[in-house]
């Protein structure tokens, strides 16, 4: 009975204020009722629940779009045949090189602060230019390893592909990718789930996601405790939620495994 | 049909092929056997430039395939290739390693290529495979299968490189009887193979490498008979 619920709480307030000890019960009770009930809080979670899963969407496929293309690019590169080497393909693969070794080598939350801070400075937006930001880091990492899944797939494979008169696109397509995603799945699973709790940093721009509402809450009631706890209550359910996806997933595509 | 000249290829400092002039004849069955590390693998591997040979031509029908500007994926199309590990593409199931290449290439419709590829699972005995996946085989199946795969495509020329090399004693019986039945119907081939009995059976002409040369060459009567070169009789004194 949520009213009752209310006054209680009314009360509870009452007496802190009024200098009274609180027993244990009371006061968690009333710090959990401060931090999500009162003045329907829990609506805030569940907006930067929702905005911290549009980050992690964004950025994903910013990640997958930059990292496919850096491992095919780099592979390609790697496996043209000696005494044929393109230019242009050169040229792509110094261009992925330094991304990759600039991205992985600065801390993430300093690339964050370069986006928001010097390149994005006046953008209002803070919450894309996050995405923006963590989709550009997560990319170098997918490309180490998508180009690992590239190369783990037995050359036999793509000599079969080529010796039937398939070219190296349709090769890569319907033969080398999905064997090396199939490789790549539970490698590639971690690094979304670290992504989606990376997305916590982009709070630190001012972007608008879960621990930015979170913090507000703090802020404002003085009590950071619960919401931050909360929050890691919600974070926690939701990578097993995605954990649990990532194996579902996995099973259905050791199909062609099975003997 | 496949003419050869100068062909040499070296892996770094190794020279593997050196200064190999040789011609395959249309309906011939060409076996080319030898010595580990002799060569002949790589020679193959050469004739469908699986391997960019480092200097020397190769031309297939009057198109010379060394020279870059030709399209390799269309030379590739006209000679089917089997390798010693099948190489059957273990993300699709049987159906789809056949038809897939004859699909993309545009050479058949889906519906054409489901077809060609039962006829020929047919062929091999392996039609209730159709939609199983390599893992599930066995090595004599997946070798079946691969030659079928390469037939789909309907090759010119069939290139073999130790096919039976990778079998259990047991299945390659079944492996060479599909090629025995292949090399009847007319199939130009090249076969690399330690088989001496399939060479000697099947082959028109017998090539012996070694050093990256052709040291040797005669009809598979003649050269197992009367073989010259003193490396032919100690490598057959061998295995025989």
């Amino acid at each position: 009975m949520p009213m009752d619920w209310a006054q209680y709480y009314a009360q509870l307030t009452e007496l802190a204020k009024a200098g009274e000890e609180l027993g244990f019960f009371d006061n968690f009770f009333r710090l959990f009722y401060q931090a999500f009930i009162e003045g329907e809080r829990w609506r805030l979670y569940l907006k930067g629940m929702g905005m911290t899963f549009q980050l992690t969407v964004i950025a994903l496929c910013i990640g997958i779009v930059l990292g496919v293309g850096v491992a095919v690019a780099r592979t390609a590169h790697d496996q043209q045949r000696p005494g044929k080497k393109s230019l242009l393909l050169g040229f792509f693969n110094g261009l992925c090189k330094a991304y990759t070794t600039v991205i992985r080598g600065t801390p993430m939350m300093v690339q964050l602060l370069i986006w928001g801070f010097v390149i994005f400075s006046s953008s209002r937006n803070k919450t894309m230019v996050g995405a923006l930001g963590i989709g550009i880091n997560s990319g170098a990492y997918v490309a180490e390893i998508v180009r690992g899944g590239l190369m783990s797939v037995d050359v036999g494979q793509s000599e079969a592909g080529r010796s039937l008169g398939l070219g190296y696109i349709d090769t890569m397509r319907f033969i080398i990718i999905p064997q090396a995603f199939k490789n790549i799945l539970p490698a590639l699973g971690n690094e979304f789930i670290t992504l989606f709790k990376d997305t916590s940093l982009v709070s630190a721009i001012g972007g608008a996601e879960l621990i930015y509402y979170a913090k507000a809450i703090g802020a404002k009631t003085y009590e950071p405790m619960f919401p931050y706890l909360g929050v890691a209550v919600m974070y926690l359910a939701a990578v097993m939620v995605l954990t649990w996806l990532q194996g579902k997933l996995e099973r259905r595509l050791r199909q062609s495994d099975r003997r | 049909m496949i003419d050869v000249k100068n062909l040499s290829k070296s892996f770094g400092d190794h020279l593997v092929l050196d200064n190999i002039s040789e011609h395959i004849h249309p309906g011939e069955k060409v076996v080319v056997i030898g010595p580990s590390g002799s060569g002949k693998s790589t020679f193959l591997r050469c004739l469908n430039l699986l391997e960019t040979p480092s200097a020397g031509t190769i031309t297939f029908e009057n198109t010379v395939i060394t020279d870059p500007k030709t399209d390799i994926n269309a030379m590739r199309r006209q000679m089917g290739m089997v390798f010693q590990h099948f190489n059957l593409f273990a993300n699709m199931t049987i159906r789809k390693n056949i038809t897939l290449a004859p699909v993309r290439t545009k050479l058949m419709s889906q519906g054409e290529a489901d077809d060609t590829a039962t006829t020929l699972l047919k062929r091999v005995g392996l039609e209730d495979k159709a939609d199983a996946y390599p893992a599930q085989l066995s090595g004599g199946q997946k070798q079946r299968i691969a030659i079928v795969r390469a037939l789909a495509m309907k090759p010119k020329v069939m290139l073999f490189d130790e096919p039976t090399s990778a079998l259990d004693p047991e299945m390659v019986g079944e492996v060479l009887d599909v090629m025995k039945e292949l090399a009847h119907e007319g199939m130009t081939m090249v076969v690399v193979t330690h088989e001496m009995g399939f060479a000697r059976e099947v082959g028109s002409r017998v090539l012996f490498m070694d050093g990256g040369h052709i040291l040797e060459q005669n009809t598979p009567a003649e050269f197992f008979a009367n073989p010259k070169e003193p490396r032919t009789i100690e490598f057959l004194s061998k295995v025989l």
